[in-house]
């Protein structure tokens, strides 16, 4: 409930949090919406010597779709905007889906998208749909950006690629080469809980053809799982019933679950293999009225 | 006046007033304990076990002194130097205050830091360092009970084993020969889960020692603050008169804030120490992990019966897992609580009820959480015994119910195991229950969704339970007996005051005891303010828990306002210059039987008492009454529940909720609907996803709300709620318990619909919470699925 | 933590970082030097003596600790005082006007939406923020807008109520059949 004493720094532009980041020397830590960090200070399973507080740093807080559909995703751009946003359900089913979805309506409106790719929770629900858009992070340093795909991104769990003196500015979801379409099921026990299991797709289509497919999956490893296999038995060809129960055996056969009190191993797998089978077969019936 | 008061219009009986704790609430500005500061104060922190069960080698508190705002540290050796360091219990055990020789369950107290401020004292126990050496952990009755299990409680002297205790009730010999005369035989055996009543505020104290006056004062969440004084005497050697309990406002008691726990203890001893105010404020961690929680208990039952429905004997054999200490706190005669009330409702001949209790390497408790004793075990073995054996028969849910339930004109009925039931009208109130669900049209609507491959689901649940504990013959804690009390002054202007041994948490005794006031004196309830917590002006009282205050301090309060009406016919007798017995009374008012315009209204004869006193006659105008209620009363439910499940994950959704509560004259029917709605949401959780269990190395599982799962407004359901009015034949004004019926009855229902709505796998049980993953391995694997503890964490 | 005009503490050691911050808390600017470690729940409730909002668990779930920060939601023990530097914050306190009761306030009060009052004042600011922004919300929006608040005692359904209420109110609609309340004669709020 008491957090340990730290040194702050609240930084007014990025070149000063980059510099406050490097005198740190690896024992700073970058609060942003700070809904997993300031917890996990309160419960002293973090102890930082210095924090950076990057919340008062401008023009950080958006989020909009380029000439050339390119989606960005701002380091302060909180949940809630995204469950609020008039343009994500057109141009990201997936990512629309899951808003909504994380954690409760009070903490989305301190916390980020982007904080939560950086946090790593291996049951975090961002990572897992930015996984399936392949998307990746912007990092800026003491040398400039660079872009990281988010699947390098996350190293493990509550592990990313970040170095100490670098700060994750952006998440970019590359601009679509068709219409999109996709979705984003969880189950949790209760609205505020962590995920079980949860899955995100995230389809790009050519008419009935898909040309682009991704699977993420959060709560069934170690860290995000990308279900490369199952997404690729999508690709090339329309959706059928045949398709779409390969995908969902392959994804629950990428997923590495463990035995706890949310159900045994198998169980999550089946869960899996559920949800993928319901987004596609949902995707697959708008597809066809469409037509 | 000549014109009758409209007793709802006074906000008397049946007025749904609005309640007068809110004016604070709403505005922030209730006194909860953190929220009362007193010069000088400091703060307490309790360093706690990190392991289940360990030898303590050594304890390195040298660190913590070092840290500046530090004022002392705390440890078993240091209270035991004071005999201090064990405390007994309400169920004549010892529990360790601070830990000496072992910890016996993760979470347990070690150590406490006070200081300058909770975070320095936080800061402090991080800086504590404790040498373990691990043993062996227990976390279930199979474990304990096996032949090369480790004793946890070495430290009694005659303890060879992890038995506490053995119990029994009921006629053992003839039940067996019922047995033997039956033409069915059901059987049931299932696991009721560790639950915790988590009320949102954590347990804290503030323990005043003044060094000048010698009184020690102690502001502590708690529902009975007169056994906590009596058990402060008892443990810290002051002496009665010179210690005083308040208990401000509570957020939420459910029986978690009744038992004496370690950190009032060791705050107590800190503020002497220290002749400064120290405060304790327990996180949530502490709260899940190691205070009073509820049940834990398994049960093989079996039922005896005809194949034309009738139920001949029950015979249950129950083991309850009480962790590493005896803390129950429940009447002492009855070791296993009220467990033996099971089946109350229905007419069986004859029963038997063993229970052997036992020890594990986890928090002490298991009597807690609305329970009324273990009656929320009694009646979910009950119903979910009923509900397996009319499937065993081959019956309908409800119509084997119907064959047995105890009929209107029996009463007074004498249970198998000895209760005295005394009224209800059990049949009527069901067939409201079904008349509400449309039970016939949901049983088609049911076998219509089966075609399409959807599972819907009824689940019934009925009982009656025994609220109001309790008649001084039967019921005592610590050798105190259960009676409640009230004291009534009526002010010159006829205003009153109004105090009680009661405590309320929620239940909105400011606003509702003011209600019986008006109905026996006439008295506007906004008239009267009602006082309770406070052990120095309190009238003595067993407190609030069990659903015994409306039962019992309630009756006082009408006993007392009837004591004070009393008085008021000499004095209006003298006022009006007639005898006594010339005078009637109606609301509010005496008037001479032959001259009705001639009368006194209370308020004038409340004057009177201090400015016109009639010869002999003392002055003032006030009462108390200490009440030994004759029995229990009986509230009575049947609460029914549909739901869908997904058969492809074993979710479960709730499509609606009927409840009928019989609780005899309800005093402010809003207040009674809350608190079945409250029953039925804590029903709801415990079914569907709340409850802390533990893995192999005695890890808690659920000692944070990340684990220990309430449900939102988001998935709990909607309430109908419906009644039926059967007066208690004793009770003073009618009414009966009710605050924790749906609690009680609720949960089978639930469970029920979920079992019924996959039936045709011929599960008989899933142990709660009915997880979507326990609902899945039922359908897919057709087997019972039970949540006993350890639960495997690969 | 905050110097008090009734208690003097020792001052903290040298090396412990202290901040100074300005917080607008219900309209007033309030300046404190704190450390940077001390939660806004725990300023708001010793610090500023504001004690109507509430701490009930450690892990951010119970809601009880619910303030408006700049309007939003928040979770007062999610957040280190100092990162309110600057920024404005409404506690339950600031629900009433000088004279008269929120309508919020009126509905919890009217349908019964509490029992032992001690997740009201986060349910109210919850539904505060839910209100500001969608004034006439179904059952289900407040359902979903309440659902980072916990509640152990009324089931929910008149909290349900109790917003519904408020907001027919804050629109000027006529009130619905009423479940709960009868107001007995007379009678008066005493504050």
């Amino acid at each position: 409930m008491y957090p340990p004493r730290f040194r702050y720094e609240a930084p007014r532009s990025i070149d000063e949090a980059i510099a406050l980041l490097q005198s740190g020397g690896g024992e700073a830590k970058v609060l942003a919406g700070g809904q997993s960090l300031v917890p996990l200070l309160k419960l002293r399973f973090a102890s930082p010597e210095l924090l950076v507080d990057i919340n008062n740093l401008p023009g950080l807080n958006y989020h909009r779709v380029d000439p050339d559909g390119t989606l960005r995703i701002g380091a302060l751009c909180r949940h809630v905007d995204l469950e609020r946003s008039t343009i994500l359900p057109e141009r990201s089913p997936t990512m629309a889906a899951a808003a909504p979805l994380v954690a409760d309506p009070i903490v989305r409106t301190r916390g980020t998208l982007v904080g939560s790719l950086c946090h790593a929770d291996p049951q975090g629900d961002w990572a897992a749909v930015v996984t399936a858009l392949g998307g990746s992070i912007v990092a800026q340093g003491p040398n400039g950006r660079r872009t990281i795909p988010v699947a390098e991104f996350v190293t493990g769990p509550f592990q990313n690629a970040l170095a100490y003196d670098e700060i994750a500015v952006e998440a970019v979801i590359p601009a679509p080469k068709g219409t999109v379409a996709g979705g984003y099921l969880k189950l949790e026990r209760r609205v505020g809980d962590f995920a079980t299991a949860g899955v995100a797709v995230a389809l790009e289509l050519n008419g009935a053809t898909v040309t682009r497919a991704g699977i993420g999956l959060t709560g069934v490893g170690p860290s995000t799982i990308n279900a490369t296999e199952a997404a690729q038995v999508l690709v090339g060809k329309p959706l059928s019933a045949e398709t779409i129960s390969g995908a969902a055996e392959l994804a629950a056969a990428a997923a590495q679950p463990k035995t706890d009190h949310r159900g045994s191993a198998a169980y999550k797998r089946h869960i899996v293999a559920t949800f993928v089978e319901r987004i596609l077969t949902r995707v697959n019936g708008s597809v066809q009225r469409a037509a | 006046m000549t014109q009758a008061l409209d007793e709802l219009k006074i906000g008397g009986l049946g007025a749904s007033r609005k309640r007068v704790e809110d004016n604070r609430f709403i505005r922030g500005k209730g006194t909860y304990i953190d929220d009362i500061v007193l010069p000088g104060m400091l703060h307490m922190e309790i360093l706690r076990s990190p392991v289940a069960h360990a030898r303590i080698r050594s304890i390195d508190t040298s660190k913590a002194w070092e840290i500046p705002g530090v004022r002392l540290v705390l440890t078993g050796e240091m209270l035991a130097s004071r005999n201090l360091a064990w405390m007994p219990t309400l169920s004549y055990d010892t529990q360790a205050v601070l830990a000496t020789d072992k910890v016996r369950f993760q979470g347990q107290e070690v150590a406490a830091v006070i200081a300058d401020d909770p975070y320095i004292a936080k800061d402090a126990c991080e800086a504590i360092v404790v040498d373990y050496e691990p043993l062996p952990v227990i976390v279930n009755p199979t474990q304990a009970l096996a032949e090369d299990a480790p004793v946890i409680r070495d430290d009694k002297e005659n303890q060879h084993d992890n038995v506490v205790f053995e119990w029994q009730v009921g006629d053992k010999e003839a039940t067996d020969r019922a047995f033997e005369q039956a033409d069915v035989i059901s059987t049931l055996d299932l696991h009721y889960p560790r639950s915790h009543p988590s009320p949102i505020e954590c347990c804290g104290s503030i323990a005043d020692f003044n060094r000048a006056t010698q009184k020690l004062t102690v502001y502590l969440t708690t529902q009975a603050p007169h056994i906590i004084r009596a058990a402060v005497a008892l443990v810290a050697e002051l002496p009665e008169h010179m210690i005083r309990i308040i208990a401000p406002d509570i957020g939420g008691g459910f029986g978690n804030k009744v038992p004496v726990y370690p950190g009032y203890v060791v705050s107590i001893l800190a503020s002497i120490l220290l002749e400064r105010p120290v405060k304790w404020i327990e996180d949530k961690t502490g709260n899940l992990i190691s205070t009073g929680f509820g049940r834990d208990i398994y049960l093989h039952g079996e039922m005896a019966l005809r194949k034309d429905g009738k139920i001949l004997a029950v015979r249950m054999h129950t083991t309850s897992d009480h962790g590493a200490f005896y803390s129950d706190a429940q009447p002492s005669k009855f070791r296993i609580g009220l467990l033996h009330s099971a089946f109350s409702c229905y007419d069986i001949p004859v029963a038997y009820l063993h229970n052997r209790g036992v020890y594990t390497n986890k928090a002490p408790g298991g009597v807690a959480y609305r329970c009324s004793f273990r009656v929320t075990e009694a009646m979910y073995f009950q119903e979910r015994m009923m509900h397996a054996a009319a499937n065993d028969l081959g019956m309908d849910q409800a119509e084997f119910r119907r064959i047995n339930l105890v009929r209107d004109d029996d009463f007074p009925h004498r249970t198998a195991f000895g209760f005295l039931t005394d009224s209800g009208q059990y049949v009527k109130c069901l067939d409201k229950a079904l008349e509400a669900i449309g039970y016939e049209d949901f049983l088609k609507q049911k076998e219509e969704a089966k075609k399409q491959g959807r599972l819907l689901g009824i689940g019934i649940s009925t009982m009656t339970e025994p609220l109001g504990a309790g008649n001084s013959r039967e019921f005592d804690i610590l050798g105190i007996k259960m009676f409640d009390s009230a004291e009534l002054r009526v002010h010159i202007t006829g205003r009153a005051l109004l105090r009680t041994g009661a405590k309320t948490q929620g239940q909105g005794h400011e606003t509702t005891w003011a209600q019986i006031v008006a109905h026996e004196l006439g008295i506007p309830a906004e008239d009267v303010v009602v006082e309770e917590g406070d052990t120095d002006t309190a009238p003595f009282g067993m407190g609030t828990y069990a659903s015994r205050s409306t039962p019992v301090a309630g009756a006082a309060v009408a006993m007392a306002a009837r004591k004070v009406r009393a008085k008021a016919r000499k004095l209006a007798a003298h006022l009006l210059e007639v005898s006594e017995e010339d005078l009637e009374w109606e609301l509010g008012r005496f008037y001479v039987r032959s001259a009705p315009e001639r009368g006194v209204s209370i308020q004038e004869a409340a004057a009177a008492a201090y400015s016109n006193m009639p010869d002999g006659l003392e002055p003032g105008l006030e009462a108390v009454a200490y009440y030994d209620p004759p029995n229990m009363t009986w509230p009575f439910a049947a609460y029914v529940v549909t739901v869908e499940v997904d058969p492809k994950t074993g979710v479960w959704d709730v499509l609606r909720v009927v409840a009928v509560d019989d609780c005899g004259v309800r005093i402010n029917p809003m207040i009674v609907e809350g608190q079945i709605m409250g029953g039925l949401t804590e029903a709801f959780a415990k079914a569907s996803m709340q409850y802390i269990t533990f893995d192999a190395e005695g890890n808690c599982i659920g000692s944070n709300y990340m684990d220990y799962l309430l449900p939102t407004a988001w998935e709990t359901p909607g309430f109908e709620l419906h009644e039926v009015v059967t007066p208690s034949p004793h009770h003073p004004f009618g009414a009966k318990g009710v605050g924790e019926c749906a609690t009680v009855g609720g949960p089978a229902a639930f469970v029920n619909a979920v079992l019924d709505a996959i039936k045709d796998t011929g599960v008989r049980n899933i142990d709660m919470p009915l997880l979507p993953h326990r609902v899945y391995e039922a359908l897919t694997e057709r087997h019972d699925v039970s949540g006993a503890p350890p639960v495997r964490m690969d | 933590m905050t110097s008090l005009f009734e208690e003097i503490h020792e001052a903290p050691p040298a090396d412990v970082p202290t901040r100074r911050v300005t917080i607008t808390v219900n309209g007033q600017r309030r300046t404190v030097e704190i450390e940077p470690r001390l939660l806004l729940a725990h300023l708001l409730r010793h610090g500023l003596r504001l004690t109507g909002t509430h701490t009930g668990c450690d892990t951010s779930n119970c809601g009880a600790c619910t303030v408006l920060f700049d309007g939003e939601p928040i979770k007062s023990c999610t957040m280190l005082a100092v990162q309110a530097d600057g920024h404005e914050v409404t506690t339950v306190e600031g629900l009433a006007g000088p004279s008269e009761l929120h309508p919020i306030q009126e509905g919890f009060r009217d349908e019964h939406g509490l029992q032992c009052g001690f997740c009201t004042p986060g349910m109210m600011m919850a539904a505060k923020a839910l209100l500001d922004r969608n004034p006439d919300p179904t059952e289900e929006e407040v359902r979903w807008a309440l659902s980072g608040n916990l509640c152990r005692c009324t089931g929910y359904q008149n909290i349900v109520k109790a917003v519904l209420a408020a907001a027919r109110k804050m629109r000027g609609d006529a009130p619905a059949e009423s479940s709960g309340g009868t107001e007995s004669s007379g009678g008066r709020e005493s504050s």
